[in-house]
């Protein structure tokens, strides 16, 4: 288990190595499985990733509230906020939906927030991704983003009935702004800023969703919050640097978590849940989502 | 927990507690039953009651039934898989004082044989076998396992554990429960991996006092 992402930049930077090749010699040499083989563990997760997004995309997926987003994404022209968030929006949603239609997923961290990596990986494939190895550098960008859940899953919680969105979705945003700032060649501190400021938006994000069900504000969320993850790769690629270092911030969003009332933890007895509109919904829904149906 | 745990497990949505973790139960019972089952009777607990029809922990219970891994497509068919296979299943919620948040109570049946299993879900598709014909397992399943039913006699304990040294393999868990003194007891073996050296029908006739062996899978 890597406790400290500082412990990780600081091998890669006394060794001269990326950030992906750092988490390999210490995952390895804690877990026992040899460095190649976990390189290999994560292709998979990838190609599986892949194959959910070429899924999800496919349509005839069927949520119980939300109706599908992505096409409406992707038929809007002229994005204020460009293309590659459209595209990454549009993905992020729609793999979101398919888990919610119980779709083949890759949990990422969790299964609620399963949208953002990929959102955020095959837009950055597809617009800047040229004629390079892609599939080795997006292999390296899972690890590095699963570095960065590997310590917030041991500093805080990756789970929202201990910390909240800020921990799933907000986690995921994380992870992939690491991903993003390792992919357009940020050194190893620098994927830990990106990560850091992408935190620090989603301190406090409860999770309140509506007739327990992870569909509503969750696919929309996996849509939101991948924009706060690229914004926050580019100010770190610009330069900025977060005041207060990750693993610090990790661990607030821990006491966040705890500190924040039982209602708003994934038991759907607060925030959006409890709205009249969330109510009159699941009275619909009653009628129709019997078990065993 | 490592990188590619993280990142993973890969599973039929929409979420791990109650759609992974239904199907891992679901799976156990079969293997507990050790064969098709026929006929099943599902008492939900806690969340898997009153938010289990929107996380489809109904279909994914049944898909475990099949025999279906948390990551099969089908799982989202499942319940008409089941009555095209001609299992008979019914649903019912109690409450239980004391129960886990996401368990579940599953009596399975055919002709005059039954078997009852309370199997709770931890977390990110991680269960727990609670219970066996009412005695405490508390496995994970995530080790290849052997549960043993015997009555409590002496050297039933003796003659399984001088098996599995002689055969080299290596125990990491062992628990032992009774009922009352020369009653029924349950003997619960994890195996750090799996090994075809182990045999349940050998195990079964080592010792008269044996009643029932179960043999669990585990994860990988």
């Amino acid at each position: 288990m890597l406790k400290a992402v500082g412990k990780i930049v600081a091998l890669a930077s006394e060794r001269g190595i990326s950030f992906p090749e750092a988490v390999l010699i210490l995952d390895a040499a804690e877990s026992g499985v040899p460095a190649p083989e976990i390189r290999s563990r994560m292709a998979e997760r990838l190609a599986d990733m892949r194959r959910s997004v070429r899924e999800a995309c496919a349509g005839g997926v069927c949520c119980r509230i939300e109706g599908a987003m992505g096409p409406k994404l992707r038929g809007y022209h002229g994005a204020m906020a460009g293309d590659f968030l459209m595209s990454a929006a549009a993905t992020a949603m729609e793999v979101a939906s398919y888990n919610a239609a119980m779709g083949r997923i890759v949990a990422a961290p969790t299964a609620g927030s399963c949208g953002i990596l990929p959102g955020m990986l095959f837009a950055w494939e597809y617009f800047h991704g040229g004629d390079r190895d892609t599939e080795r550098l997006l292999t390296e960008a899972l690890i590095t983003a699963g570095a960065i859940g590997e310590v917030t899953a041991f500093r805080a919680t990756l789970a929202g009935a201990y910390g909240g969105c800020q921990a799933e979705c907000g986690a995921a945003a994380a992870m992939g702004a690491a991903a993003l700032a390792y992919l357009q060649g940020g050194s190893p501190a620098i994927c830990a800023h990106a990560a850091a400021m992408t935190f620090k938006s989603v301190l406090g994000l409860v999770c309140d969703p509506v007739g327990g069900l992870v569909e509503c504000p969750c696919i929309k969320r996996n849509g939101i919050l991948v924009a706060n993850g690229t914004i926050c790769a580019d100010m770190a690629l610009a330069g900025i640097e977060s005041v207060i270092p990750l693993d610090e911030v990790i661990d607030s969003m821990g006491q966040i978590g705890r500190m924040m009332a039982p209602a708003l933890r994934e038991t759907s007895q607060g925030g959006l849940a409890v709205t009249p509109t969330a109510a009159a919904l699941m009275k619909k829904l009653g009628e129709t989502g019997k078990l065993g149906g | 927990m490592p990188v590619w745990e993280i990142i993973g497990p890969v599973m039929v949505g929409p979420s791990s507690s109650h759609t992974a973790g239904a199907a891992h139960i679901g799976r156990i019972v079969r293997m507990c039953w050790g064969g098709d089952v026929r006929r099943a009777e599902l008492y939900m607990r806690g969340s898997f009651a009153s938010t289990g029809a929107g996380h489809g922990t109904d279909k994914a219970l049944i898909a475990g039934l099949l025999g279906m891994r948390p990551d099969d497509p089908d799982i989202r068919r499942a319940l008409t898989l089941a009555r095209e296979a001609g299992m008979e299943f019914s649903f019912y919620t109690e409450e239980v004082a004391g129960a886990h948040p996401n368990s579940v109570r599953v009596v399975v049946s055919e002709g005059e044989r039954s078997m009852e299993v309370v199997g709770y879900s931890i977390g990110g598709g991680a269960v727990i076998l609670h219970k066996l014909d009412g005695f405490q397992v508390d496995i994970s399943c995530a080790l290849p396992a052997v549960i043993i039913m015997n009555r409590d006699v002496s050297g039933v304990v003796s003659a399984v554990t001088s098996y599995l040294s002689a055969h080299n393999v290596n125990i990491a868990t062992m628990k032992l429960h009774r009922d009352t003194r020369g009653g029924l007891a349950t003997m619960v073996i994890e195996l750090d991996s799996a090994d075809e050296r182990v045999d349940i029908s050998t195990i079964k006739n080592l010792h008269p006092g044996i009643v029932r062996v179960i043999g669990i899978e585990g994860e990988n």
